[in-house]
């Protein structure tokens, strides 16, 4: 019998565990999964004092209400979210990048993100999982994963393992950017594309469609148009790739993307802009713009370098 | 063996073994796909093998293309490992509910039905791969009068269990997703199993499959 939990009032759109994720897995079909904004996964460990690597609730555009019950515990939600922490009477409004203190009877009320998709709830404790190969996240899709593979639901109760005493107050100024071009790599099959195509590629803006989840992103624009083959022979995929059927219109695989796939490849969206991509909402316009291997590389070194500098802050 | 080597953005490495497809082609690859899977190379993530290709993915921290491309360039094969083949028969159910792209086929291909499901159910089929999704098998190599493209714009949700076909190939959904191969059934044996951490996948590469029709009384009694 677990003494700390939290009830939950409202489940809130897709709210699931995640951590950093699985690998060596795309062999049998099985994605990396995990948070899709990795910064921002972390950020939320660390304003908790957890390891790095712990798992927290992820929530897409409305998060969840829950009840607290048991002992004190420190909570940090990070991304850009509006929530409200309610003691009692008293009906605090939360901030993200810094910690709150939770305890009996508290309610938490994530009310939603703001000009994203998705943000992260961390415990100063342990949530009381089952992993499947060595990682909590999961994958709705594929039913992989904690809490049985599903997205949390009303009326289930998330229990806590073990609490750290560490109420050290902690923050963090950040305000996330939001992305306006989205860097790319020519993929394995820029050529089978018209030159007019190739140019609107890079030059016109595309939106992100509705049809968008933790697989993969939709984007509306300017038809692409194919002059070799609309079909590949199926081979593996990678998060970022941006495969093109037959429709003309891109898709970017995201990380429960599947993990082989048979469009061609116009692209692939660069590690470095890789969180700020997942946060596009739906009907956001996006360019793409064209970098060679070594200039994405040197970003992801400066996105490395921002994020463990920001993780050093805490 | 490998022809090329090229990057796949900025934290993949592209092995192409060429255009053909084929089973000598394909054993290759899961050779390549074995060895360095037993090799434990710092930084690499995940190892895809494919008909013709392999996609080694990394982790940007730990390592980068130049330098991974160098390992495998100068990779040597293991000797002498074997595919073990497997052999199973799969339930196929067709009927109308189930075959939600027959029609498109019989236009496609310009074929009756019954021709086209004759020469599917005939068939003993080869695993090349399996993934996209959990556990699902890549079967080859359907009859030349088969070989269909993908849906234009891929379907938002395939039923669990849809029979696929595209090309020379035929695939099983393993559970509902997103996918774009045109279905001509539905299996009520189950494919793929999380609960077994270790083996997970019924039809692995290598493996031998034959289809069998059922019809949808059986298909509603079916016990595994």
């Amino acid at each position: 019998m677990n003494k700390n939990y939290f009830e939950i009032i409202r489940a809130g759109i897709n709210s699931t565990f995640q951590d950093l994720g699985r690998n060596n897995l795309y062999h049998i079909g099985i994605p990396f999964s995990g948070a899709m904004d990795n910064r921002n996964y972390l950020l939320a460990n660390k304003l908790t004092g957890n390891n790095h690597n712990d798992p927290v609730i992820e929530f897409a555009y409305q998060g969840p209400h829950l009840k607290y019950h048991g002992d004190k515990i420190n909570i940090a939600i990070t991304g850009d979210v509006s929530f409200k922490i309610k003691k009692g009477d008293n009906l605090i409004n939360g901030e993200c990048y810094q910690s709150f203190i939770l305890e009996n009877d508290d309610e938490l009320d994530i009310i939603s993100t703001n000009k994203s998709v998705y943000g992260y709830l961390a415990i100063s404790g342990i949530f009381d999982l089952k992993f499947q190969w060595s990682s909590c996240s999961t994958n709705t899709k594929a039913k992989i994963g904690s809490n049985n593979g599903e997205k949390l639901s009303v009326n289930q109760k998330i229990n806590i393992k073990e609490i750290n005493n560490n109420f050290v107050h902690r923050k963090l100024n950040y305000v996330n950017t939001k992305i306006e071009n989205i860097r790319v790599i020519k993929g394995t099959n820029f050529n089978y594309f018209s030159e007019e195509s190739k140019k609107i590629f890079f030059k016109n803006e595309f939106k992100v469609s509705k049809l968008s989840d933790r697989m993969g992103m939709r984007l509306e624009g300017k038809k692409i148009e194919n002059i070799i083959d609309t079909n590949i022979r199926s081979e593996g995929l990678i998060k970022g790739v941006i495969q093109v059927p037959a429709d003309g219109n891109p898709i970017i695989m995201l990380s429960d993307h599947g993990t082989i796939g048979g469009y061609p490849k116009i692209g692939v969206v660069v590690s470095a802009d890789y969180d700020k991509l997942v946060q596009l909402t739906p009907g956001s316009r996006v360019k793409f713009q064209e970098v060679d291997l070594s200039s994405a590389e040197t970003l992801f070194k400066l996105y490395d370098l921002e994020t463990q500098n920001l993780i050093s802050q805490i | 063996m490998i022809k090329n080597i090229s990057n796949l953005g900025d934290a993949a490495l592209y092995c192409d073994f060429g255009k053909e497809v084929n089973k000598e082609i394909n054993t290759q690859v899961i050779k390549y796909f074995k060895t360095i899977q037993k090799k434990n190379i710092a930084g690499v993530n995940n190892i895809t093998p494919s008909y013709n290709k392999l996609i080694i993915s990394f982790d940007l921290k730990k390592i980068n293309f130049n330098k991974l491309k160098k390992v495998i360039d100068n990779i040597e094969i293991i000797k002498g490992d074997s595919i073990q083949n497997k052999k199973f028969e799969i339930p196929v159910c067709c009927e109308k509910e189930f075959s939600l792209d027959i029609k498109r086929l019989e236009e496609k291909l310009k074929m009756k039905e019954e021709k086209i499901y004759e020469s599917f159910f005939e068939k003993e089929f080869f695993c090349y791969m399996t993934g996209f999704i959990a556990g699902m098998p890549f079967l080859g190599d359907l009859d030349e009068n088969l070989r269909a493209k993908r849906l234009d714009t891929p379907r938002v949700k395939v039923p669990k269990g849809s029979i696929g076909l595209t090309e020379q190939f035929a695939n099983i959904y393993t559970f509902e997703s997103p996918g774009g191969w045109n279905i001509i059934g539905n299996t009520p044996l189950n494919i793929f199993d999380s609960t077994k951490e270790k083996e997970p996948n019924l039809i692995n590469p290598g493996d031998l499959v034959t289809f069998k029709r059922i019809t949808k009384e059986n298909y509603q009694n079916y016990h595994e």
